[in-house]
């Protein structure tokens, strides 16, 4: 009877073995040939700290975005993401008006949001006086840039173009360059010096205060690239900035002509700086200081270059787990999931005995397996992720209990071991496959719902548990059924039902 | 052998003793909607050891800065959770700094959480389309898995009512818990919820497989008795699966950590439900339907009433 098991003892503990090997924490990865991957855990945030944010396209419900308009919004979040210099973000567009970010090991909202966020609307814009350049940094301004733009950061599209900050030129002047600083603007290459004007020729003429509508003499359109850098002398840090050749021609006649005035570098509305122009910038590049940390360099150069999003974005969500929490969640929750694996295993030895103890292998394997597969996959392992592993482990050993008690029924029946065996597993199979199919099912609609609104916890949970089931399936039936077997060939005192509990 | 479908309607009353009490509580209290739901922030911020400031200074400080609806609540002797309006990293950093310098101390920001309220009404709108595509998907299923046996969708519904029973357990344990423990219901308890949904149905279908193969091998046997025998003939297996599920979830619930208490407290309890029901109330229905006991309901109440 066994017979027919024997050979598949080999592919089963190949199966295991292979499962093991990838599970050790020492796994080198799979590198043959053209494969090349490292084998590793994916955490979750909730267990190693991080940030997540779910951005959302700030636009009515009635302005269709395409899904054009959506990955390009995401390709310029993910630039500037990679410039936070996190390791392992994930960008992802979620639904038709969201992308969802996560950047690990990040435990400063803040600065990270405001990076991502903004909507990178860089404009020059004139000043009168000193007065202004002083009073004015940190404020947030009108500006005539675009009609629309009158009401600051609101990213305000017609009502049917989700045309927002793009500049698509109502501006005065030109579109082009952009950038930020505070004391100092200078041309890199020539200062050649020029006109004094200081009050800006197209500056509206109502005087300083809140409601004035300042001039932008260009916007970021007119970069073509920025840096981060120090100052070589003073070893402060600033941002260099090369303009198009139309933007360095408006750059060159607006600060030709301004000499000694001063200019406001303003982004998303809010001033950054505003230098004096000291002199004339002709050569197309120039460079921002300001008490810039290096961080504050970084970041707003990854802006400066990136440009502008073609949709404006509203922060819809924020989860943000710091380092310690994480850490503390997946140490207990590692504790726990060992318990629970020993004390199911120790019940079902006690309990079963021979069959019992081979369950345990079984379960074992089980555990094996499915961590391996979510080494593999990846499954990025969440918190509510291992209690859906913890959970599985009790579910596993239920087709495992299922078909036991069937055989105890049978061995009581006067049925022969063997014969007991194979009835127990055959009688149980129509329960095992009908009842995991339900849950197959209820995990699958889990699935969707976490897909569809970017639930990436309930997406994490349904996942786990969908592979725990058809692991289970294969560890509590095939591999049960195989070392059965092949203890009961090898043992003679196996052949007694006092070992199955009866 | 043991009479369980014969004291039917003594299960039936024990369920309803479990269920009023948290529907009552629910009605009373209402549910405690988390910021997954409702929007909205929620801060939870560490202080070192001795100089955590009381709730009520935190709330001030909320207020001082002009942000809506502080709650504040102490967990453990270090922590402090406030809920507010939605507040965004700007917010949240302001916060932090004006933590630091009021409480002369230094806080460290163990989770911060913001969410949009038009978020939390989609979310609850989809949870909703999942609870109810899961039932009719189960429904369907089953229907179709019993196909063989007669009135198969007898089963499929009778499932459905054991699956609304552990529904309403937790809902009721959740309403009574989060009254007096502060519990809120979040995405979390959502993921419970569905998971005590899979394995009230999965538990149940393994009974029924049992009537349905008793059926086709004992063909004269009343229905009552066949299924009272199937009942009786699973019991084994319904306690040891029970039992295991539970060792496991406890060790998660003493082990585990406060970040999963709630989900494992709701999972244990539902998971218990789920067993109950499947032995008590899913099979049961079969027979009490199969019997058309309603018709005699309100002949017994009356003979109740005057005796």
């Amino acid at each position: 009877m066994g017979q027919r098991y024997r050979r598949f003892i080999i592919p089963v503990l190949i199966v295991i073995a292979a499962a093991v090997w990838l599970v050790l924490p020492t796994n080198p990865g799979i590198h043959i040939g053209p494969i090349n991957r490292d084998v590793q855990i994916v955490r979750g945030l909730d267990l190693q700290g991080g940030l997540r944010v779910l951005l959302e396209a700030d636009l009515p419900d009635t302005v269709n975005i395409t899904s054009d308009q959506m990955n390009t919004a995401r390709n310029i979040v993910e630039n500037r993401v990679n410039g936070l210099g996190v390791s392992e973000p994930v960008v992802q567009v979620a639904g038709n008006r969201r992308i969802l970010v996560e950047l690990p090991g990040v435990s400063d909202p803040q600065e990270a949001i405001n990076t991502i966020k903004e909507t990178g609307l860089l404009e020059f814009v004139a000043l009168d006086n000193q007065q202004e350049a002083l009073t004015l940094v940190g404020q947030t301004i009108k500006t005539d840039f675009g009609q629309s733009n009158s009401t600051q950061v609101q990213p305000t599209p017609g009502p049917g173009t989700p045309q927002a900050t793009t500049p698509p030129s109502t501006a005065t002047t030109a579109p082009t360059a952009t950038a930020t600083a505070s004391p100092d603007l200078t041309g890199t290459p020539e200062p050649t010096t020029a006109a004094t004007a200081a009050a800006g020729s197209a500056a509206s003429p109502t005087p300083t205060g809140p409601n004035k509508v300042f001039h932008t003499v260009m916007t970021g359109t007119a970069l073509s690239g920025a840096q981060a850098g120090r100052n070589p002398t003073t070893g402060e840090y600033l941002v260099q900035f090369q303009l198009t050749n139309e933007g360095s021609k408006i750059f060159g006649d607006y600060t030709s002509s301004h000499v000694g005035g001063y200019l406001a570098i303003v982004l998303d509305n809010k001033v950054i700086s505003a230098p004096r122009i000291n002199s004339a910038i002709v050569g197309g590049s120039g460079e921002i200081t300001g008490s810039f940390t290096q961080q504050e360099a970084n970041n707003l150069a990854v802006q400066l270059r990136y440009g502008s999003l073609p949709i404006p974005l509203k922060v819809a969500e924020i989860n943000s787990v710091g380092p310690t929490l994480g850490q503390d969640s997946l140490r207990k929750s590692a504790i726990a999931g060992v318990v629970g694996l020993l004390v199911v295993i120790a019940f079902m030895a006690l309990y079963y005995r021979l069959p019992g103890l081979v369950a345990d292998l079984a379960l074992l394997s089980y555990a094996a397996i499915t961590f391996s597969l979510f080494k593999l996959i990846p499954v990025t392992l969440t918190l509510p992720g291992i209690a859906g592993f913890v959970l599985s482990i009790g579910v596993a050993v239920d087709a495992n209990i299922l078909i036991f008690e069937r055989m105890k029924e049978e061995l009581r029946a006067g049925k022969s071991l063997v014969h007991a065996i194979d009835l127990g597993f055959s009688r149980a199979w129509p329960s095992i496959r009908d009842s995991n199919l339900s849950t197959l099912i209820t995990c699958a609609i889990l699935f969707w719902f976490g897909n569809t609104f970017g639930a990436s916890i309930v997406k994490g949970f349904a996942l786990t548990l969908a592979i725990g089931v058809l692991v289970s399936l294969f560890t509590a039936i095939t591999a049960t059924r195989v070392f059965l077997h092949t203890v009961l060939d090898n043992l003679e005192m196996a052949k007694h039902p006092r070992w199955f509990g009866v | 052998m043991l009479d369980i479908v014969g004291k039917r309607y003594w299960f039936f009353a024990i369920s309803l003793v479990v269920i009023v009490p948290g529907l009552i509580a629910l009605a009373i209290w209402g549910f405690p909607l988390a910021i997954d739901f409702t929007g909205g922030s929620l801060l939870e911020v560490q202080f070192p050891s001795g100089q955590t400031p009381q709730p009520a200074e935190v709330v001030a400080l909320y207020q001082d800065l002009g942000i809506g609806d502080p709650i504040a609540q102490t967990s453990g002797d270090t922590n402090i959770l406030v809920r507010s309006k939605q507040i965004d990293q700007n917010d949240e950093a302001a916060i932090v700094k004006e933590m630091n310098t009021r409480f002369n101390t230094q806080v460290t920001v163990l989770s911060f959480e913001s969410v949009g309220p038009s978020i939390g009404a989609l979310v609850a709108e989809r949870a909703a389309g999942a609870v109810g595509l899961a039932t009719l998907g189960i429904l369907g299923f089953i229907t179709y898995a019993f196909r063989g046996v007669k009135h198969a969708i007898r089963y499929g519904v009778a499932a459905i009512i054991a699956m609304l029973h552990d529904v309403a357990v937790v809902i009721g344990v959740e309403a009574i818990l989060g009254h007096f423990l502060g519990w809120q219901v979040d995405a979390l308890f959502l993921t419970a919820l569905l998971t005590v949904i899979g394995f009230s149905v999965h538990d149940s279908i393994v009974v029924f497989d049992r009537i349905r193969e008793n059926a086709n091998v004992h063909r004269r046997l009343q229905y009552e008795t066949l299924v009272n025998h199937s009942i009786v003939q699973t019991l084994d297996r319904s306690i040891n699966t029970q039992l295991t599920v539970a060792l496991t979830l406890l060790a998660l619930l003493l082990l585990g950590g406060v970040t999963t208490r709630h989900f494992v407290t709701i999972l244990l309890v539902g998971v218990f439900s789920g067993t109950y029901s499947s032995i008590f109330n899913a099979s049961p229905i079969l027979v009490v339907w199969e019997n058309r006991e309603w018709n005699t309901w309100f002949r017994r109440r009356a003979a109740a009433a005057s005796g």
